[in-house]
Protein backbone atom coordinates (compact mmCIF):
# COMPACT_ATOMS: atom_id res chain seq x y z
CA UNK A 1 0.00 0.00 0.00
CA UNK A 2 2.60 2.45 0.77
CA UNK A 3 4.76 1.97 -2.32
CA UNK A 4 1.48 2.10 -4.14
CA UNK A 5 1.08 5.30 -2.56
CA UNK A 6 4.58 6.49 -3.82
CA UNK A 7 4.29 5.37 -6.94
CA UNK A 8 1.01 7.16 -7.87
CA UNK A 9 2.12 10.20 -6.77
CA UNK A 10 5.42 10.29 -8.00
CA UNK A 11 3.22 9.64 -11.27
CA UNK A 12 0.99 12.88 -10.49
CA UNK A 13 4.08 14.77 -9.94
CA UNK A 14 5.22 13.72 -13.42
CA UNK A 15 2.23 14.52 -14.87
CA UNK A 16 1.72 17.57 -13.59
CA UNK A 17 5.54 18.52 -14.25
CA UNK A 18 5.14 18.09 -17.85
CA UNK A 19 1.75 19.21 -18.42
CA UNK A 20 3.23 22.41 -16.82
CA UNK A 21 6.35 22.53 -18.98
CA UNK A 22 3.90 21.40 -22.09
CA UNK A 23 1.64 24.25 -21.22
CA UNK A 24 4.50 26.80 -21.20
CA UNK A 25 5.56 25.34 -24.20
CA UNK A 26 2.40 26.37 -26.11
CA UNK A 27 1.75 29.53 -24.50
CA UNK A 28 5.06 30.93 -25.99
CA UNK A 29 3.42 30.04 -29.29
CA UNK A 30 -0.29 31.43 -28.10
CA UNK A 31 1.46 34.84 -27.21
CA UNK A 32 2.60 35.22 -30.57
CA UNK A 33 -0.44 33.98 -32.31
CA UNK A 34 -2.60 36.44 -29.90
CA UNK A 35 -0.04 39.41 -30.05
CA UNK A 36 -0.17 39.07 -33.83
CA UNK A 37 -4.15 38.94 -33.95
CA UNK A 38 -4.35 41.68 -31.48
CA UNK A 39 -1.99 43.77 -33.96
CA UNK A 40 -3.27 42.24 -37.14
CA UNK A 41 -0.64 40.25 -38.56
CA UNK A 42 -0.11 36.62 -38.86
CA UNK A 43 2.15 35.59 -36.43
CA UNK A 44 4.27 32.64 -37.13
CA UNK A 45 3.14 29.63 -39.38
CA UNK A 46 6.12 28.60 -41.11
CA UNK A 47 6.71 25.61 -38.56
CA UNK A 48 4.02 22.75 -39.31
CA UNK A 49 0.55 23.26 -39.63
CA UNK A 50 -0.43 27.14 -38.54
CA UNK A 51 3.04 26.78 -37.15
CA UNK A 52 2.21 24.71 -34.60
CA UNK A 53 5.60 23.28 -34.24
CA UNK A 54 7.01 26.45 -33.68
CA UNK A 55 7.92 26.05 -29.80
CA UNK A 56 9.77 22.63 -30.66
CA UNK A 57 11.70 24.93 -33.18
CA UNK A 58 12.72 27.60 -30.42
CA UNK A 59 13.46 24.75 -28.30
CA UNK A 60 15.96 23.21 -30.26
CA UNK A 61 17.36 26.55 -31.55
CA UNK A 62 17.98 27.63 -28.25
CA UNK A 63 20.19 24.29 -27.46
CA UNK A 64 21.68 24.82 -30.38
CA UNK A 65 23.11 28.07 -29.53
CA UNK A 66 27.06 28.93 -28.14
CA UNK A 67 26.53 29.24 -25.00
CA UNK A 68 28.58 32.18 -23.43
CA UNK A 69 29.24 32.79 -19.84
CA UNK A 70 30.69 35.83 -19.06
CA UNK A 71 34.40 36.15 -18.04
CA UNK A 72 34.58 38.20 -14.96
CA UNK A 73 31.55 36.54 -13.28
CA UNK A 74 30.99 34.00 -10.65
CA UNK A 75 30.57 30.84 -13.14
CA UNK A 76 28.98 28.74 -10.27
CA UNK A 77 26.20 31.27 -9.18
CA UNK A 78 25.78 32.49 -13.06
CA UNK A 79 24.73 29.00 -13.63
CA UNK A 80 22.76 28.77 -10.42
CA UNK A 81 20.27 31.49 -11.39
CA UNK A 82 18.38 30.11 -13.97
CA UNK A 83 17.80 27.02 -11.84
CA UNK A 84 16.56 28.50 -9.10
CA UNK A 85 13.88 30.73 -11.18
CA UNK A 86 13.21 27.22 -12.99
CA UNK A 87 12.89 25.27 -10.13
CA UNK A 88 10.69 27.90 -8.09
CA UNK A 89 8.59 27.95 -11.00
CA UNK A 90 7.92 24.25 -11.15
CA UNK A 91 7.45 23.24 -7.23
CA UNK A 92 4.39 25.56 -7.05
CA UNK A 93 2.39 22.96 -8.87
CA UNK A 94 1.72 20.68 -6.11
CA UNK A 95 -0.65 22.16 -3.86
CA UNK A 96 -2.95 22.66 -6.67
CA UNK A 97 -6.37 20.95 -6.52
CA UNK A 98 -6.97 19.21 -10.29
CA UNK A 99 -10.08 17.59 -9.33
CA UNK A 100 -12.39 15.94 -6.77
CA UNK A 101 -10.88 12.19 -5.99
CA UNK A 102 -11.58 9.76 -8.60
CA UNK A 103 -12.59 6.76 -7.32
CA UNK A 104 -11.73 3.27 -8.83
CA UNK A 105 -12.24 -0.22 -7.84
CA UNK A 106 -12.96 1.71 -4.05
CA UNK A 107 -9.96 3.37 -3.97
CA UNK A 108 -9.46 6.94 -4.31
CA UNK A 109 -7.20 8.94 -5.64
CA UNK A 110 -6.81 12.33 -5.16
CA UNK A 111 -6.36 14.83 -8.36
CA UNK A 112 -3.99 16.55 -5.94
CA UNK A 113 -0.24 16.30 -5.45
CA UNK A 114 -0.12 16.75 -1.85
CA UNK A 115 -2.76 18.57 0.23
CA UNK A 116 -0.28 20.11 2.80
CA UNK A 117 -1.98 22.05 5.78
CA UNK A 118 -0.50 25.21 5.17
CA UNK A 119 -1.90 25.31 1.88
CA UNK A 120 -1.60 29.07 0.29
CA UNK A 121 1.19 30.05 2.39
CA UNK A 122 3.54 27.47 1.05
CA UNK A 123 2.88 29.26 -2.37
CA UNK A 124 3.71 32.26 -0.75
CA UNK A 125 7.20 31.12 0.45
CA UNK A 126 7.94 29.33 -3.05
CA UNK A 127 7.36 32.58 -4.48
CA UNK A 128 9.07 34.62 -2.32
CA UNK A 129 11.92 32.59 -2.99
CA UNK A 130 11.57 32.70 -6.45
CA UNK A 131 13.08 36.53 -6.95
CA UNK A 132 16.76 34.79 -5.76
CA UNK A 133 17.09 33.38 -9.43
CA UNK A 134 16.65 36.59 -10.81
CA UNK A 135 18.80 38.44 -7.82
CA UNK A 136 21.52 35.86 -8.20
CA UNK A 137 21.37 36.02 -11.31
CA UNK A 138 21.48 39.50 -12.22
CA UNK A 139 24.52 40.25 -10.04
CA UNK A 140 26.63 37.39 -11.00
CA UNK A 141 26.06 38.54 -14.82
CA UNK A 142 28.41 41.87 -13.47
CA UNK A 143 26.42 43.96 -16.19
CA UNK A 144 25.12 47.51 -14.86
CA UNK A 145 21.91 46.85 -16.52
CA UNK A 146 21.13 43.35 -15.10
CA UNK A 147 22.01 44.67 -11.72
CA UNK A 148 19.68 47.21 -12.45
CA UNK A 149 17.18 44.76 -13.54
CA UNK A 150 17.88 42.04 -10.59
CA UNK A 151 17.41 45.37 -8.32
CA UNK A 152 14.15 46.62 -9.53
CA UNK A 153 12.93 42.56 -9.87
CA UNK A 154 13.81 42.25 -6.24
CA UNK A 155 12.35 45.82 -4.79
CA UNK A 156 8.94 45.15 -7.00
CA UNK A 157 8.60 41.50 -5.78
CA UNK A 158 8.57 42.68 -1.92
CA UNK A 159 6.28 45.51 -2.67
CA UNK A 160 3.57 43.67 -4.43
CA UNK A 161 3.73 40.53 -1.97
CA UNK A 162 2.63 42.58 0.42
CA UNK A 163 -0.77 43.37 -0.88
CA UNK A 164 -0.84 40.08 -2.27
CA UNK A 165 -0.81 38.44 1.22
CA UNK A 166 -3.32 41.16 2.38
CA UNK A 167 -5.41 40.50 0.00
CA UNK A 168 -5.32 36.71 0.53
CA UNK A 169 -5.95 37.08 4.03
CA UNK A 170 -9.15 38.53 3.42
CA UNK A 171 -10.40 35.45 1.61
CA UNK A 172 -8.60 33.06 4.47
CA UNK A 173 -11.34 35.41 6.64
CA UNK A 174 -14.17 34.42 4.57
CA UNK A 175 -13.39 30.41 4.16
CA UNK A 176 -12.12 29.73 7.49
CA UNK A 177 -9.18 27.57 5.81
CA UNK A 178 -6.08 27.55 4.35
CA UNK A 179 -6.12 24.76 2.38
CA UNK A 180 -6.62 24.82 -1.27
CA UNK A 181 -8.41 21.53 -1.55
CA UNK A 182 -11.02 22.83 1.15
CA UNK A 183 -11.27 26.81 -0.99
CA UNK A 184 -11.74 24.78 -3.61
CA UNK A 185 -14.79 22.07 -2.35
CA UNK A 186 -16.01 25.30 -0.89
CA UNK A 187 -16.99 27.09 -3.78
CA UNK A 188 -19.38 24.30 -5.43
CA UNK A 189 -22.23 25.31 -7.77
CA UNK A 190 -21.98 29.19 -8.09
CA UNK A 191 -20.64 30.30 -4.97
CA UNK A 192 -17.34 31.27 -6.32
CA UNK A 193 -15.10 33.58 -4.09
CA UNK A 194 -15.35 36.25 -7.04
CA UNK A 195 -18.60 37.20 -6.04
CA UNK A 196 -17.75 37.83 -1.87
CA UNK A 197 -14.00 39.60 -2.99
CA UNK A 198 -13.83 41.54 -6.12
CA UNK A 199 -11.73 43.81 -4.51
CA UNK A 200 -9.54 41.20 -3.52
CA UNK A 201 -9.05 39.66 -6.47
CA UNK A 202 -8.28 42.88 -8.26
CA UNK A 203 -5.93 43.22 -6.20
CA UNK A 204 -4.65 39.81 -6.43
CA UNK A 205 -4.31 39.40 -10.08
CA UNK A 206 -2.70 42.72 -10.10
CA UNK A 207 0.06 41.52 -7.83
CA UNK A 208 0.27 38.24 -9.54
CA UNK A 209 1.02 40.53 -12.66
CA UNK A 210 3.67 42.06 -10.86
CA UNK A 211 5.10 38.51 -9.31
CA UNK A 212 5.26 37.21 -12.72
CA UNK A 213 7.40 40.55 -14.41
CA UNK A 214 4.50 40.73 -16.80
CA UNK A 215 3.55 44.01 -18.98
CA UNK A 216 2.65 46.47 -17.86
CA UNK A 217 5.09 45.42 -14.41
CA UNK A 218 7.74 44.30 -16.74
CA UNK A 219 10.33 46.65 -15.71
CA UNK A 220 12.69 44.23 -14.47
CA UNK A 221 13.57 43.64 -18.19
CA UNK A 222 12.24 46.81 -20.22
CA UNK A 223 14.37 46.51 -23.28
CA UNK A 224 13.96 50.36 -24.12
CA UNK A 225 15.65 50.87 -20.74
CA UNK A 226 17.90 48.17 -19.77
CA UNK A 227 18.84 46.42 -23.12
CA UNK A 228 17.71 43.09 -21.24
CA UNK A 229 17.05 43.03 -17.83
CA UNK A 230 18.41 40.89 -15.40
CA UNK A 231 19.05 38.41 -18.04
CA UNK A 232 21.28 40.36 -20.80
CA UNK A 233 24.30 38.74 -20.25
CA UNK A 234 22.73 35.18 -20.93
CA UNK A 235 22.67 33.18 -23.74
CA UNK A 236 21.57 29.81 -24.97
CA UNK A 237 19.79 27.29 -22.73
CA UNK A 238 19.94 29.76 -19.96
CA UNK A 239 18.32 32.42 -21.17
CA UNK A 240 15.45 29.60 -22.22
CA UNK A 241 15.31 28.71 -18.51
CA UNK A 242 14.45 32.62 -17.76
CA UNK A 243 12.02 33.33 -20.55
CA UNK A 244 10.24 29.45 -19.77
CA UNK A 245 10.39 30.34 -15.97
CA UNK A 246 7.74 33.30 -16.34
CA UNK A 247 5.34 31.14 -18.97
CA UNK A 248 5.80 28.36 -16.19
CA UNK A 249 4.64 31.02 -13.56
CA UNK A 250 2.49 32.60 -15.81
CA UNK A 251 0.23 28.86 -15.87
CA UNK A 252 1.09 28.34 -12.07
CA UNK A 253 -0.64 31.44 -11.32
CA UNK A 254 -3.75 31.54 -13.16
CA UNK A 255 -4.15 28.11 -11.83
CA UNK A 256 -4.07 29.72 -8.45
CA UNK A 257 -6.37 32.67 -9.44
CA UNK A 258 -9.02 30.18 -11.27
CA UNK A 259 -8.55 27.53 -7.43
CA UNK A 260 -8.81 30.73 -5.15
CA UNK A 261 -11.54 33.14 -6.58
CA UNK A 262 -13.25 31.12 -9.65
CA UNK A 263 -14.62 28.04 -8.09
CA UNK A 264 -11.11 26.00 -9.61
CA UNK A 265 -12.92 22.58 -10.59
CA UNK A 266 -16.43 24.07 -10.12
CA UNK A 267 -19.19 24.70 -12.31
CA UNK A 268 -22.29 25.86 -11.43
CA UNK A 269 -25.57 23.57 -12.73
CA UNK A 270 -23.14 20.49 -13.79
CA UNK A 271 -24.67 18.49 -11.01
CA UNK A 272 -28.16 18.61 -12.74
CA UNK A 273 -26.83 16.69 -16.22
CA UNK A 274 -23.79 14.57 -14.48
CA UNK A 275 -24.31 12.04 -11.91
CA UNK A 276 -21.42 9.93 -12.03
CA UNK A 277 -18.79 11.11 -9.54
CA UNK A 278 -15.67 10.23 -11.78
CA UNK A 279 -16.77 11.49 -15.04
CA UNK A 280 -17.53 14.70 -12.60
CA UNK A 281 -14.01 14.77 -11.35
CA UNK A 282 -12.96 14.41 -14.89
CA UNK A 283 -14.94 17.17 -16.10
CA UNK A 284 -13.46 19.21 -13.37
CA UNK A 285 -10.44 18.89 -14.89
CA UNK A 286 -11.65 20.00 -18.24
CA UNK A 287 -13.30 23.53 -16.10
CA UNK A 288 -10.47 24.24 -14.72
CA UNK A 289 -7.98 24.18 -17.29
CA UNK A 290 -10.71 26.38 -19.27
CA UNK A 291 -10.33 28.71 -16.71
CA UNK A 292 -6.55 28.46 -16.83
CA UNK A 293 -6.66 28.93 -20.37
CA UNK A 294 -8.48 32.55 -20.28
CA UNK A 295 -6.25 33.57 -17.88
CA UNK A 296 -3.36 33.06 -19.63
CA UNK A 297 -5.02 34.57 -22.73
CA UNK A 298 -5.96 37.44 -20.08
CA UNK A 299 -2.16 37.61 -18.98
CA UNK A 300 -1.46 38.23 -22.96
CA UNK A 301 -4.39 40.10 -23.38
CA UNK A 302 -3.04 42.68 -21.05
CA UNK A 303 0.43 42.72 -22.06
CA UNK A 304 -0.37 43.58 -25.81
CA UNK A 305 -3.09 46.25 -24.78
CA UNK A 306 -1.24 48.07 -21.75
CA UNK A 307 2.16 49.97 -21.86
CA UNK A 308 4.42 49.88 -19.54
CA UNK A 309 4.49 51.94 -16.21
CA UNK A 310 7.68 54.49 -15.36
CA UNK A 311 9.18 52.59 -11.90
CA UNK A 312 8.08 55.79 -9.93
CA UNK A 313 4.69 55.32 -10.89
CA UNK A 314 4.77 51.23 -10.58
CA UNK A 315 6.17 51.64 -6.60
CA UNK A 316 3.55 54.21 -5.96
CA UNK A 317 0.75 51.63 -7.27
CA UNK A 318 2.06 48.95 -4.97
CA UNK A 319 2.68 51.09 -1.65
CA UNK A 320 0.20 53.62 -1.75
CA UNK A 321 -2.76 52.55 -3.32
CA UNK A 322 -2.71 48.35 -3.21
CA UNK A 323 -1.71 48.06 0.11
CA UNK A 324 -4.17 50.42 1.61
CA UNK A 325 -6.95 49.29 -0.67
CA UNK A 326 -6.34 45.09 0.81
CA UNK A 327 -6.22 46.81 4.28
CA UNK A 328 -9.52 48.13 3.54
CA UNK A 329 -10.69 45.35 1.84
CA UNK A 330 -9.76 43.27 5.16
CA UNK A 331 -11.75 45.70 7.44
CA UNK A 332 -14.63 45.39 4.81
CA UNK A 333 -14.80 41.54 4.96
CA UNK A 334 -14.64 41.57 8.57
CA UNK A 335 -17.21 43.56 8.77
CA UNK A 336 -19.44 41.59 6.35
CA UNK A 337 -18.75 38.01 8.49
CA UNK A 338 -19.73 40.15 11.40
CA UNK A 339 -23.08 41.80 9.58
CA UNK A 340 -23.96 38.86 7.43
CA UNK A 341 -22.61 36.06 10.11
CA UNK A 342 -21.32 33.73 7.54
CA UNK B 1 14.87 8.84 8.96
CA UNK B 2 13.91 11.31 11.11
CA UNK B 3 17.19 11.55 12.69
CA UNK B 4 19.67 11.31 9.75
CA UNK B 5 17.62 14.56 8.53
CA UNK B 6 18.10 16.24 11.54
CA UNK B 7 21.38 15.37 11.29
CA UNK B 8 22.37 16.33 8.13
CA UNK B 9 19.98 19.47 8.72
CA UNK B 10 22.07 20.41 11.67
CA UNK B 11 25.18 19.93 9.55
CA UNK B 12 24.27 22.82 6.81
CA UNK B 13 22.72 24.79 9.18
CA UNK B 14 26.36 24.67 11.21
CA UNK B 15 28.31 24.75 8.16
CA UNK B 16 27.13 27.34 6.04
CA UNK B 17 26.67 29.65 9.35
CA UNK B 18 30.58 28.99 9.54
CA UNK B 19 30.73 30.20 5.66
CA UNK B 20 28.93 33.37 6.97
CA UNK B 21 31.91 34.80 8.79
CA UNK B 22 34.29 33.02 6.46
CA UNK B 23 33.41 34.31 3.17
CA UNK B 24 35.02 37.18 1.66
CA UNK B 25 32.73 38.28 -0.11
CA UNK B 26 29.32 39.75 1.53
CA UNK B 27 27.16 38.81 -1.24
CA UNK B 28 28.20 35.04 -0.84
CA UNK B 29 27.80 35.81 3.22
CA UNK B 30 24.15 36.47 2.50
CA UNK B 31 23.29 33.56 0.28
CA UNK B 32 25.03 31.44 2.96
CA UNK B 33 22.14 33.05 5.26
CA UNK B 34 19.82 32.17 3.59
CA UNK B 35 20.97 28.54 3.56
CA UNK B 36 21.17 28.49 6.97
CA UNK B 37 17.35 29.89 7.01
CA UNK B 38 16.53 27.18 5.17
CA UNK B 39 18.05 24.37 7.19
CA UNK B 40 16.21 26.44 9.97
CA UNK B 41 12.76 25.91 8.44
CA UNK B 42 13.19 22.44 7.80
CA UNK B 43 13.86 21.90 11.42
CA UNK B 44 10.68 23.64 12.22
CA UNK B 45 8.73 21.13 9.72
CA UNK B 46 10.62 17.93 11.42
CA UNK B 47 8.99 19.40 15.18
CA UNK B 48 5.56 19.30 13.20
CA UNK B 49 5.64 23.51 13.30
CA UNK B 50 4.45 24.03 9.68
CA UNK B 51 3.30 27.29 9.95
CA UNK B 52 6.44 28.50 11.78
CA UNK B 53 8.09 27.06 8.70
CA UNK B 54 5.88 28.50 5.85
CA UNK B 55 6.41 32.08 8.12
CA UNK B 56 10.09 31.34 8.28
CA UNK B 57 10.48 31.32 4.77
CA UNK B 58 8.29 33.63 3.93
CA UNK B 59 9.31 36.53 6.07
CA UNK B 60 13.31 35.41 6.90
CA UNK B 61 14.46 34.27 3.55
CA UNK B 62 11.91 35.49 1.43
CA UNK B 63 11.67 39.27 2.40
CA UNK B 64 14.78 40.17 4.92
CA UNK B 65 17.21 38.53 2.87
CA UNK B 66 15.81 39.96 -0.10
CA UNK B 67 16.42 43.39 1.35
CA UNK B 68 19.70 42.57 2.79
CA UNK B 69 21.18 41.23 -0.90
CA UNK B 70 19.47 44.44 -2.62
CA UNK B 71 21.32 46.56 -0.11
CA UNK B 72 24.43 44.80 -0.76
CA UNK B 73 24.05 44.73 -4.21
CA UNK B 74 23.35 48.33 -4.03
CA UNK B 75 26.28 49.60 -2.12
CA UNK B 76 28.57 46.98 -4.38
CA UNK B 77 31.20 46.02 -1.49
CA UNK B 78 34.59 44.59 -2.11
CA UNK B 79 37.77 45.11 -0.71
CA UNK B 80 38.94 48.56 -1.30
CA UNK B 81 35.36 49.75 0.44
CA UNK B 82 35.29 47.40 3.21
CA UNK B 83 34.85 49.50 6.54
CA UNK B 84 37.81 49.00 9.06
CA UNK B 85 37.32 48.37 12.04
CA UNK B 86 39.16 49.34 15.15
CA UNK B 87 40.17 46.97 17.70
CA UNK B 88 38.22 47.83 20.90
CA UNK B 89 35.24 47.22 18.75
CA UNK B 90 36.21 43.89 17.47
CA UNK B 91 36.71 43.42 21.21
CA UNK B 92 33.47 44.40 22.15
CA UNK B 93 31.84 42.35 19.28
CA UNK B 94 33.56 38.97 20.96
CA UNK B 95 32.96 39.73 24.29
CA UNK B 96 29.21 40.38 23.31
CA UNK B 97 28.93 37.26 21.22
CA UNK B 98 30.50 35.56 24.04
CA UNK B 99 27.72 36.38 26.74
CA UNK B 100 25.26 35.38 24.25
CA UNK B 101 26.28 32.11 23.84
CA UNK B 102 26.52 31.81 27.57
CA UNK B 103 22.78 33.03 27.53
CA UNK B 104 22.44 30.06 25.24
CA UNK B 105 23.76 27.54 26.61
CA UNK B 106 22.32 28.38 30.45
CA UNK B 107 18.53 28.05 28.38
CA UNK B 108 20.00 24.55 27.47
CA UNK B 109 19.44 23.87 31.31
CA UNK B 110 16.20 23.00 31.36
CA UNK B 111 15.50 21.59 28.14
CA UNK B 112 14.93 17.90 29.82
CA UNK B 113 11.23 19.10 31.14
CA UNK B 114 10.42 20.87 27.54
CA UNK B 115 11.14 17.06 25.81
CA UNK B 116 8.23 15.94 27.79
CA UNK B 117 5.96 18.37 26.94
CA UNK B 118 6.08 18.11 23.10
CA UNK B 119 6.21 14.79 23.63
CA UNK B 120 2.76 15.47 25.05
CA UNK B 121 1.33 17.61 22.16
CA UNK B 122 2.24 16.75 18.60
CA UNK B 123 0.16 19.17 17.24
CA UNK B 124 0.94 22.48 19.53
CA UNK B 125 2.63 24.12 15.98
CA UNK B 126 -0.19 23.60 13.49
CA UNK B 127 -2.10 26.62 12.26
CA UNK B 128 -5.24 26.21 14.59
CA UNK B 129 -3.69 25.38 17.65
CA UNK B 130 -1.24 28.36 17.00
CA UNK B 131 -3.70 30.95 16.07
CA UNK B 132 -6.13 29.89 19.65
CA UNK B 133 -3.02 30.38 21.70
CA UNK B 134 -2.05 34.22 20.29
CA UNK B 135 -5.74 35.15 19.90
CA UNK B 136 -7.20 33.58 23.14
CA UNK B 137 -4.58 32.86 25.84
CA UNK B 138 -2.06 35.38 25.21
CA UNK B 139 -4.01 37.89 23.32
CA UNK B 140 -2.58 40.90 25.40
CA UNK B 141 1.01 40.36 24.56
CA UNK B 142 0.40 39.69 20.85
CA UNK B 143 -1.40 43.25 20.66
CA UNK B 144 1.01 44.69 22.63
CA UNK B 145 4.00 43.01 20.28
CA UNK B 146 2.11 44.50 17.25
CA UNK B 147 1.66 48.13 18.62
CA UNK B 148 5.67 47.77 19.52
CA UNK B 149 5.94 47.00 15.29
CA UNK B 150 3.47 49.36 14.26
CA UNK B 151 5.98 52.40 16.31
CA UNK B 152 8.79 50.82 14.60
CA UNK B 153 7.38 51.21 11.34
CA UNK B 154 6.35 54.51 11.91
CA UNK B 155 10.18 55.45 13.80
CA UNK B 156 11.64 54.26 10.96
CA UNK B 157 9.34 56.15 8.24
CA UNK B 158 10.13 59.03 10.11
CA UNK B 159 13.88 58.65 10.40
CA UNK B 160 13.55 58.00 6.61
CA UNK B 161 12.08 61.22 5.87
CA UNK B 162 15.18 64.11 4.50
CA UNK B 163 13.17 67.16 6.43
CA UNK B 164 11.09 67.16 9.08
CA UNK B 165 8.55 69.64 9.22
Amino acid sequence: MVSGYIIYKSIMVVVVFLIGLGIAAYSTYAERKVAAFLQDRLGPNKAGPYGLLQPIADGVKMFMKEEIIPDVSNKFLFILGPCIAMLTACMTGVVIPWSTPITINGVSYPLQITDINIGILYVFGVVSIGVYGIMIGGWASNNKFSLLGALRASAQMISYEIAMGLSIIALVMMTGTISLQEIAAQQSGWHWNIIYQPLGFLIFITCAFAECNRTPFDLPECETELVGGYHTEYSSMKLGFYLFAEYVNMFISSAIISTLYFGGYNMPLIGRFVTDPNMLSILGVVFLFAKIFFFIFFFMWIRWTIPRFRYDQLMHLGWRIFIPLSILNILLTGAGILFFNR
Amino acid sequence: MTLYIFYFLSFLAVLSAFMVVYSKNPVHSVLYLIITFFSIAGHYILLNAQFLAAVHVIVYAGAIMVLFLYVIMMLNLNKDTEAQKSNYLKLAATVAGGIFMIVFIGSLKGVEKIENLSAANQSAGLIKNLGQVLYKDYMLPFEMASILFLSAMVGAVMLGKNELK
